[in-house]
């Protein structure tokens, strides 16, 4: 691929001039293969791989041409995260690795003549430098002060090194600015985490209730199959939603919600369930506890309640209720995945998983079904030291129903303001740009600032590079071993990486680093292989398969352990809670000080000419990570702004024109972004997809290119229960001459 | 046999994966693109409707590109697929201007370049690569002379429509709505 | 509202935001096509009536230019061309319904005719010239031997070129604003309304001149009359063609076509002949050059604006 396209920017530049006239002779006489002629697929061996362009993790090949070039990427049949179908983003994979902004080499940040730059400097050298801060940092503050942010497969690696080491302060932002909520929420009720990929029986459902969830834009793969052949058996779609959303166009109820009154609308639904006794009755009374204490709570939360609040007339109300009562269990309320909103999550996502209960659809076909995983041994090492504090005790009793760390919260213990004992002075960022992942940069830029080491690890020159003391190029998933990948499923699986290129520039995978890096540290004893290949032959040997096999399959089955994918009709079942049955009523909550059952409390409303500053997906990019991807960017290279016509036409701006935003703190986007008029969205709200605005002009396709909404996300509403970052809360007015920008140096 | 595809716009949600399958499928060069999605939103909010369709070279019956070919390059092939033969190609342009689709471009190693329903792969007994990658399934390819076709059935069954069938061309890629 | 627009995919530069596959050869060639067809056709007509002696501009003088308009329009197909060394591939097949396919082939024909007329009355420009080669002299005998059947030959494929240029835009249903039969005959009246501007620009003769002047005025009148018709058909016709016609009505070439194209190319020039005929002094120069670049920007006209018509959003 990066051949052609190189050939084909020669060519046009040529084409330009009136040139192109020695081309087509030149190739018959060389007798090259012309660019866009069919390969002989049948000479080719392709390579097993899972996809590392977003967190789905889906299982496919790599096919390389005759020239031993990656051709394209397709996925693999046994898989059942994508059932032999990659998305977009996964087929355009093959973009990250040509693309040719990537990172090539070890950058440190050194200082020539009074001005700081990145020097290319050897790995060598990059790892004594990281070493000796790390060990200073030790000796000073303990291992513990070193914090690692991760996502991805690279992570997982580091991860092990940051524990031989001595500290257990690890995060990714996906919990605590993503899905935290939800698995507080369900886990609350239900005893059981949601985990990745959701356990939700979306192929059989009958009725699918989304809230702010957006399957189709959101591109979770074997999702989004399953809920198109759910639509092909008569598949009912009911979407709460401001924006008519792509999954919204396909419901037969398009509730256009005013924004941050869901909680209102859940107990309205639960109301109407009660009262007209459509609820699961058996099955309620076999599993749930404190059916009486939500009956009591929802007396007077009425449908025409919710009207006033909501906007969505009491009937519809009424009528969707029933429509989820007529399917169950069958019927689905989609735990959904980013639901950081409003800094009452987990009281929502309690909402939705109590719906759920009154429905019945936990454990029951259509509805949820029990996942399993396999089980992998880790491969032998020695036992990990144990550290004296971590992330937990910084928090000292706050936030106690978190279930995984929370990213926000390392950055305040890095803060120059941690006046505690317990400070992070190092940080590892793997994979994560949390310039625009966590929320309030002015915050994170401040602890940055802060510490002593800062290592970035990625295959892009995204914004976060830009602050690192030193950056470490990964290859990419195409050129390297991972973990095995085990995930949750109906059916247990495994699924391998294989390299299919050599890694690019002098870039290296994870795996490698960590071994490296170790030997500087002297932890080898944790890394005993030369290759990571000898990692996964070992556990495979163990599980009785090989990596030569595996090479051949890709993936592997297995049979369930446990039987049961459902409740059987009256089946005993011990859930996770405190009391061991389904909480309606939170005995964890009530515990914790907290509400046991969700109230509905109004939220801020937008000031006069602003608007509430919503952002989502599009299906052909994954968060920020994909903007620069040369075939993903030729898809979508910018985001754009939705704008209500009626609110344009008042504003006088047209559709195409590139405005700015300021938002209630006066924060101004740095660059503009193109309007789209539409009739998708409300008045009350405008619209973007996150990921866009690229300001590091060395991502050249994307730099500058629409806006990044992180920007403006200056008022962060934490869940008092998990720690999450509530997002949703932001008002942005127009601003139509191009603002003056202080310089930033 | 006469090849056509159905797709069914109610389970189509936009994703473009058609378009970068074909593009890594097909060696397309990027900046060029065999097939496109367009979105197509009527109403007034909140009564809203879309539209979602992944379109390309229907391979009509009628081919106004076929017709117009000075050289032969644009011709008809088993099944009914509009193919270009590059060596007969000069680039001339009329096939373009034909097509009411602009389905049609030039490619930048000069000839006249296309879908061709993945002909190399229909050979080996695949779907077309659009196809066979979408995650909706919302696309179908097969063979409309056979009456048991899952694409005959389809059309038989639900309610289609095919772009602009007012120029005449007999399009060959019909939209379920 | 009615919103629609592309997702993604097609970011070609000749496709969107929207087609533009043709630039300035292809109407550069046709008005040059226009053009050659016009004088060569009434250089046939009055040899064909035995006046050459009355209009030695129209039957010899002007088609020492046939074939340099020739040669350039042909130039400017080929510079279109993005495939051009294949462009013999032209003459290996002749595809009836292909206009692109005869357009070749009617040139292949009247370039080298245009070139044999030219070369019989080379002896009135240098008279005691002596060729150099054999085979030359065999022509020229042979043209002033035949020279009846050769005109009859010329007046009707410069009538099929001239057509020509028309029926190469309106043959493509998928662009509205070119789909009209009308085209062909307009662009014919159009190309011998260039052609008679031509020969009573280069005419030194008074009775030439003045024949030209009221050819070309009934010419103009036909183009207008075609004109009209034109529209009454887009207006009676789809609505493709009715949205195609509003880029000529309010739409974004409305100024350059009436003012352009109408007023300057053929309202004002006729204004100036009818003043001539009537004995005022105008420059014959005016007129034919009014009438020479209407019909140019006509044809760019046409040619850009057809591109944007189109029946899919």
């Amino acid at each position: 691929m990066s051949k052609s396209r190189r050939e084909f920017i020669k060519i046009s530049a040529l084409s330009f001039g009136g040139l192109v006239m020695a081309n087509p002779i030149l190739n018959a006489m060389i007798g090259q293969v012309q660019a866009g002629e069919p390969i002989d697929a049948s000479k080719i061996k392709p390579v097993p791989t899972y996809c590392e362009v977003c967190f789905w993790k889906c299982a496919g090949w790599v096919h390389t041409d005759e020239k031993g070039e990656l051709w394209k990427i397709e996925g693999n049949e046994d898989d059942p995260h994508c059932k032999g179908r990659f998305c977009p983003r996964g087929t355009g994979g093959l973009g990250m690795y040509n693309d040719e902004d990537r990172l090539k080499s070890p950058l440190m940040r050194v200082e020539v003549n009074g001005k700081q730059t990145f020097k290319e400097v050897s790995w060598d050298k990059a790892f004594r430098f990281i070493a000796d801060k790390m060990n200073q940092i030790s000796e000073e503050h303990g291992p513990e002060s070193l914090a690692l942010f991760k996502h991805g497969s690279g992570g997982a690696h580091f991860g092990k090194l940051f524990k031989a080491f001595g500290s257990r302060n690890i995060t990714a932002p996906s919990y605590a600015q993503c899905r935290g909520p939800r698995e507080v929420g369900f886990h609350a009720t239900f005893g059981a985490n949601i985990n990745s990929p959701e356990p939700v029986d979306l192929e059989n459902t009958k009725c699918l209730v989304l809230i702010g969830n957006h399957i189709g834009e959101n591109m979770h793969n074997s999702h989004v199959q399953e809920m198109s052949k759910a639509i092909d058996n008569g598949l009912e779609i009911i979407t709460v939603d401001p924006r008519l959303s792509t999954a919204a166009s396909k419901s037969v109820h398009w509730l256009p919600i005013k924004p941050a009154t869901d909680i209102a609308l859940l107990l309205a639904w639960m109301h109407v369930l009660v009262t007209e006794k459509l609820y699961d009755k058996a099955y309620i009374d076999q599993y749930a506890y404190g059916f009486e204490d939500l009956e009591a709570h929802i007396a007077d939360k009425t449908p025409e309640w919710a009207e006033e609040i909501t906007t969505i007339k009491a009937d519809v109300i009424r009528e969707t209720a029933r429509k989820m009562a007529y399917h169950a269990p069958a019927t689905l309320i989609h735990p959904g995945r980013h639901v950081t909103w409003y800094g009452d999550d987990t009281q929502r996502l309690r909402a939705m998983a109590m719906l759920n209960a009154l429905l019945g659809s936990w454990g029951r076909k259509g509805g949820f079904y029990f996942p399993e995983k396999a089980k992998v041994p880790s491969f032998p090492h020695p036992a990990y030291p144990s550290a004296s504090w971590t992330w937990k005790d910084y928090l000292d009793g706050k936030y106690a129903l978190a279930g995984s760390s929370i990213a926000n919260v390392f950055v305040d213990a890095s803060h120059p303001d941690n006046k505690t004992d317990k400070k992070i002075k190092g940080w590892f960022v793997v994979g994560t740009n949390l310039i625009s992942t966590i929320p309030d940069t002015k915050k994170t830029l401040e602890a940055i600032d802060n510490l002593d080491l800062f290592v970035v690890v990625d295959t892009m020159p995204m914004e976060i590079t830009g602050y690192a003391d030193i950056i470490l190029p990964e290859c990419t998933y195409l050129e390297r071993y991972d973990d095995i990948r085990v995930s949750p499923n109906r059916e247990p699986n495994i699924a391998v990486r294989i390299p299919a290129a050599k890694p690019k520039y002098l870039t290296k995978p994870s795996d490698w680093i960590v071994r490296k890096l170790a030997e500087k540290l002297k932890l080898s004893a944790h890394f005993n292989y030369k290759s990571y290949s000898e990692v996964l032959d070992w556990q495979l040997k163990q599980m009785g398969f090989s990596l030569a096999e595996m090479k051949e399959r890709g993936i592997i089955k297995f049979d369930r352990k446990n039987a049961n994918l459902y409740l059987e009709e009256g089946e005993e079942y011990e859930f996770g809670t405190p009391t061991g049955m389904i909480e309606l009523y939170s005995t964890d909550l009530e515990m914790e000080g907290f509400d046991p059952l969700p109230n509905y409390t109004p939220h801020p409303e937008p000031p006069a000419g602003f608007f509430r500053l919503n952002y989502g997906r599009a299906p052909m990019h994954t968060f920020g990570r994909t903007a620069n991807n040369p075939n993903l960017n030729e898809l979508m290279n910018e985001n754009k702004l939705w704008v209500n016509p009626k609110i344009a036409k008042k504003a006088g701006i047209v559709n195409g024109q590139e405005i700015w935003l300021e938002n209630q703190d006066g924060v101004k986007s740095e660059f503009p972004i193109k309007v789209r008029v539409t009739e998708r969205i409300g008045m009350d709200n405008v619209y973007m997809v996150h990921g866009f605005g690229k300001s590091n002009k060395k991502l050249k396709r994307s730099n500058g290119r629409g806006i990044s909404d992180s920007q403006l996300v200056t008022n962060v509403m934490v869940d008092p229960v998990m720690g999450g970052t509530g997002m949703r809360g932001n008002f942005v007015k127009f601003v139509i001459d191009k603002p003056e920008r202080e310089v930033i140096s | 046999m006469r090849y056509a595809m159905v797709i069914d716009t109610k389970k189509c949600v936009g994703c473009s994966d058609c378009v970068v399958a074909c593009q890594n499928e097909n060696r397309v060069p990027i900046g060029y693109c065999r097939d496109w999605v367009i979105e197509h939103a009527k109403g007034a909010f909140p009564n809203v409707s879309i539209e979602l369709r992944s379109e390309r070279c229907n391979h009509c019956e009628n081919s106004p590109c076929v017709r117009c070919c000075p050289t032969g390059a644009s011709h008809y092939e088993e099944g009914g697929l509009v193919m270009v033969d590059r060596g007969a190609c000069i680039g001339c342009g009329a096939c373009v201007q034909s097509c009411p689709y602009n389905a049609r471009f030039s490619h930048p190693e000069g000839y006249v370049d296309k879908c061709s329903f993945c002909n190399h792969r229909l050979k080996e007994g695949k779907s077309p690569s659009c196809v066979s990658v979408c995650p909706t399934n919302c696309m179908y390819f097969g063979d409309l002379n056979d009456s048991e076709s899952q694409v005959s059935q389809l059309l038989k069954n639900r309610d289609w429509k095919v772009l602009a069938p007012e120029v005449g061309t007999k399009p060959q890629v019909y939209y379920l709505i | 509202m009615n919103e629609e627009i592309l997702i993604s995919g097609r970011m070609n530069p000749h496709i969107d935001p929207t087609l533009g596959i043709w630039g300035w050869e292809i109407p550069l060639y046709l008005f040059l096509g226009g053009l050659a067809a016009g004088i060569l056709f009434f250089a046939s007509l009055y040899t064909l009536l035995g006046r050459e002696k009355e209009l030695p501009t129209a039957v010899r003088k002007a088609t020492f230019l046939v074939p340099i308009i020739l040669i350039v329009g042909l130039g400017a197909l080929f510079l279109d061309l993005k495939n051009k060394l294949y462009f013999w591939q032209l003459y290996t097949t002749i595809r009836i319904e292909s206009p692109m396919s005869w357009g070749a082939w009617i040139l292949m024909l009247i370039t080298p005719l245009s070139m044999a007329w030219c070369l019989s009355y080379w002896r009135d420009l240098a008279p005691g010239w002596k060729y150099k080669l054999e085979w030359l002299e065999y022509i020229e005998k042979l043209v002033n031997k035949y020279r009846k059947p050769m005109a009859w030959i010329l007046i009707v494929s410069s009538v099929i070129l001239g057509i020509y240029t028309g029926i190469l835009l309106s043959a493509f249903n998928a662009r509205p604003l070119w789909n009209t039969s009308i085209l062909g005959p307009l662009f014919l009246v159009s190309g011998l309304s260039t052609g008679a501007a031509t020969i009573m620009w280069l005419s030194k003769e008074q009775l030439e001149r003045s024949l030209f002047s009221k050819i070309d005025l009934l010419l103009i009148g036909i183009e207008v009359f075609f004109i009209i018709h034109l529209f009454m058909g887009f207006m009676a016709s789809n609505a493709a063609q009715i949205e195609a016609a509003g880029l000529f009505l309010g739409g974004a070439y409305t100024l350059p076509f009436w003012i352009g194209v109408v007023v300057l190319g053929l309202i004002v020039p006729a204004i100036l002949e009818i003043m001539e005929l009537r004995g005022r002094k105008i420059p014959v120069a005016i007129p034919a050059l009014l009438i020479l670049f209407g019909g140019l920007i006509f044809r760019f006209i046409m040619v850009d604006a057809g591109q944007i018509s189109s029946y899919l959003y």
